[in-house]
């Protein structure tokens, strides 16, 4: 396939998933405040700003706004089209790039995307925000997720589809990590927490449903909510679907799906760290993460997905292109060879 | 609903007085009569709808409030009767023919410039005639490979040629997704009245274009060449290219390498013989043409000279393309084939000629200016609807580039009845544009895109300056 189609897809691809996660992201945060009344604008700035620091566009946040107050946040999270990260500019990007690639794509899945941002950009959106924020979440979440289905149900398992789903996973455990990163402040910088009062096992439990994962995790574990099982499970778990590892296992496959080349075996770097870091993740412990401290042991993980990001952009998309300029005297130098 | 339309005096498609319906119309008058206004309104919204879903737009230039737009498409089909058709499809072919034998003469011995029929001056003088392709020769000897020919008929209901377009023509893919929304929205009717398909038209077009592929290619690789994504006709480029099922590629997915050309893909390089361009000459290779493209392949041209690349359209064909050569037409017509001009032009005044510049500076209200290398509705005067310091305007443009610009009588085109607003029906102008591939032999897919000027009165169908669309029906019989 061409390199920049590929490409194009990928995005798609990742920007849709993002969206998702940060409709999940504010949806369990409203829903936290929900059980804590008589929050004072302090409380309150303590709850947010974690958020937009896991985002990572802190200083843009506080260029646009002077305070860390909800209205603020989920205003930034959801509409801003200046935030490359909020709903509606993951959304309208996920769209400009299936707009790149319209030819490639089923048309289910570009009417259901044209649709969801055809939604975002009309007063609908708005109304409903103002009235019901929860039904707004949800329908972002699932618009993404029927995406998911759609894009399984209709795309030919094609290389192109392998760069989806990388680009999917690839977001989703870079999210993950995320969201699993918000209440870090209230754990110690290195070892795990000796005490979980009722409203950290609260937090916690909310950082599970952000990804969907309070049922499982409750089968696995009952009601008992520590810090150090909910990231044992968000990072670790074999067979949740946005546990890190899961995502990295799908990327892993799918990067082993465009090239051919088995498992243990790799043919480019994109390959060489995807398996690497799924090993880490499959013999690791959540010991050694609390050991490492959470914190930073999330920061390094951010950095490794990016990495194979990088190395799959150097693989697939970044084949020697040259500037215009130089491209110019290739042919010249060599049309006076003749 | 259609029981009370009045043409107005318009020559006009559907009915010849109030009340008078042609006989090709009649069928189709009876069963869409049987609809309600209300049954009408809800397969309007339908498709309207379905146009927005599915991303049938098209980019409006210097527009900020967002950039796409549907392309306005009016429910009622424009109907041509079997035997009117074979006479269009007759002038269109011998139209196409003697335009690419002038374009094979012009860049090869110019006979028809030494007989005197065509000046020397006014093809030195075309901003698209290009010299460095003289003696090159082109696959097949083929250089307008797609032809968007402009038809409008006049007040006596006489077909003439407006212009021809025979560059990187578009609208073929709302020929295309019209049919598809009429269909959807009457199903029953098109077997009931007999109407030819146009879904075709994408496998013609790429059997025209492997047939032009480089000598000794057996299983060319074909790709369309487009600006990219914010280019107007962006959503067509991908709908021929997936309908094709062939590549879509930007310059930047090109590369020269030994004179021949490649795309750049996940698993390295690879060969590319045949490129449908929808690029302008001007930007397709920064090392021949304009060294500021950004669109083009470095090297394009240098693997097209060298035979290891075909490009359709030809290039050097946008001089065929100038509006002053468009008066010369019936002129080649008689000159290589000898035969008169069956589909005849428009009377242009050429504006370089004494006595017809001086015809034009003197009754500016009454005629249509153009610019001679201009399209899309663009670098136009509309005489009697324009106001003194247009004219004037136009007057000194004229007078300082004379070899600029042409005039024509302002035609009153055709009507057709449109809808307007609440199940109310009013006549409005309509032109027509059909598709001629021109590979191994003509192919003409039935009928074309009819181009609406939605605002009353309006005589400008051009979809940047408020024209619509409609379906064309080409009948198997005459009624």
């Amino acid at each position: 396939m061409l390199s920049r189609v590929v490409n194009s897809l990928y995005w798609m691809s990742r920007y849709i998933e993002r969206a998702e996660n940060t409709a999940r992201i504010v949806d369990t945060t409203l829903q936290l405040l929900l059980d804590s009344r008589h929050l004072d604008d302090a409380q309150l700035t303590a709850h947010w700003m974690p958020i937009i620091q896991a985002t990572g566009d802190e200083n843009l946040f506080a260029r646009l706004y002077p305070k860390a107050t909800g209205h603020a946040v989920t205003e930034f999270l959801v509409f801003h089209p200046e935030n490359p990260n909020s709903i509606f500019t993951s959304v309208a990007q996920a769209r400009e790039n299936a707009r790149m690639v319209r030819d490639q794509i089923t048309s289910e899945i570009w009417e259901e995307l044209n649709r969801l941002y055809l939604f975002l950009n009309s007063g609908k959106a708005r109304e409903l925000w103002d009235d019901s924020p929860f039904d707004f979440l949800q329908q972002v979440k699932a618009s993404s997720l029927q995406l998911v289905g759609i894009a399984y149900a209709t795309v030919i398992h094609n290389e192109g589809w392998h760069f989806m789903q990388a680009g999917k996973f690839l977001e989703r455990a870079d999210q993950t990590t995320r969201i699993l990163d918000v209440r870090h402040a209230s754990l110690p910088v290195k070892g795990a927490p000796t005490t979980v009062s009722q409203t950290d096992a609260l937090e916690w439990s909310a950082v599970l449903r952000s990804c969907s994962a309070w049922d499982a995790y409750k089968d696995i574990h009952g009601g008992d909510v520590s810090p150090v099982k909910v990231a044992e499970f968000l990072l670790l778990s074999e067979n949740f679907p946005r546990s890190v590892r899961f995502c990295v296992e799908e990327l892993d496959h799918s990067l082993r799906n465009i090239s051919g080349v088995p498992a243990r075996r790799f043919s480019n770097d994109a390959e060489k760290l995807s398996g690497r870091l799924l090993a880490e993740l499959e013999f690791g412990t959540v010991d050694e993460v609390f050991a490492h401290g959470l914190h930073d042991y999330l920061d390094l993980l951010q950095l490794k997905l990016g990495n194979v990001g990088a190395a799959m952009f150097n693989a697939y998309i970044f084949q020697p292109f040259v500037s215009m300029e130089d491209e110019i005297l290739v042919q010249q130098e060599f049309q006076q060879q003749q | 609903m259609l029981q009370s339309y009045d043409p107005n005096g318009f020559f006009d498609e559907m009915a010849s007085a109030r009340g008078q319906l042609r006989p090709h119309y009649e069928k189709f008058a009876r069963l869409f009569n049987e609809l309600t206004p209300a049954e009408f309104d809800e397969k309007r919204r339908a498709v309207d709808l379905a146009f927005l879903r599915q991303g049938i737009t098209f980019n409006v230039y210097g527009d900020k409030e967002g950039t796409e737009r549907i392309f306005p498409f009016d429910l009622i089909p424009r109907i041509i009767p079997a035997k009117e058709w074979e006479y269009i499809e007759r002038g269109l072919i011998q139209r196409i023919t003697a335009l690419n034998l002038f374009l094979h003469d012009l860049y090869h011995g110019q006979k028809i410039v030494k007989d005197g029929v065509v000046p020397p001056y006014y093809i030195l003088s075309g901003k698209h005639f290009r010299r460095e392709f003289v003696n090159f020769e082109v696959p097949k000897d083929i250089y307008i490979h797609i032809c968007g020919t402009d038809l409008i008929r006049g007040g006596d209901g006489t077909w003439m040629v407006l212009e021809d377009n025979g560059r990187t023509p578009s609208g073929v893919s709302y020929v295309l997704e019209n049919r598809r929304a009429l269909k959807r929205s009457f199903p029953g009717m098109f077997e009931a009245i007999g109407v030819r398909p146009v879904d075709q038209y994408p496998q013609e077009l790429l059997k025209m274009l492997q047939h032009i592929a480089p000598a000794g290619v057996m299983d060319p690789t074909v790709v369309l060449l487009t600006p990219g994504a914010h280019n107007s006709a962006y959503f067509e480029h991908t709908y021929l290219a997936r309908q094709m099922g062939i590549e879509i590629v930007e310059g930047r997915d090109l590369v020269v390498r030994d004179a021949r050309v490649s795309m750049r893909t996940t698993k390295g390089l690879q060969p590319v013989h045949v490129i449908y361009r929808r690029v302008d000459d001007d930007f397709l290779d920064p090392t021949v043409f304009r060294r500021d493209s950004m669109l083009g392949v470095p090297g394009l041209i240098h693997a097209y000279r060298s035979g290891n690349v075909s490009l359709a359209n030809s290039i050097g064909t946008g001089i065929a393309d100038d509006k002053v050569m468009y008066h010369f037409v019936p002129k080649m017509i008689k000159y290589y084939l000898g035969q008169d001009p069956i589909l005849p032009n428009v009377p242009t005044y050429l504006a370089s000629e004494e006595s017809d510049r001086k015809y034009i500076v003197e009754n500016l209200d009454k005629l249509v200016v153009k610019a001679a290398n201009e399209s899309g509705g663009y670098g136009m005067l509309m005489g009697p609807r324009s106001t003194k310091a247009e004219q004037d305007q136009f007057r000194e443009a004229v007078l300082k580039d004379p070899r600029n610009y042409i005039a024509q009588p302002m035609i009153s085109l055709s009507t057709h009845p449109t809808h307007v607003g609440d199940g109310r029906f009013e006549g409005r102008h309509v032109d027509l544009r059909p598709f001629v591939l021109y590979g191994e032999k003509p192919v003409i897919v039935p009928g074309g895109l009819t181009r609406v000027a939605l605002r009353k009165g309006s005589l400008v169908v051009n979809s940047s300056q408020g024209g619509g669309s409609k379906d064309t029906w080409v009948l198997y019989g005459d009624e």
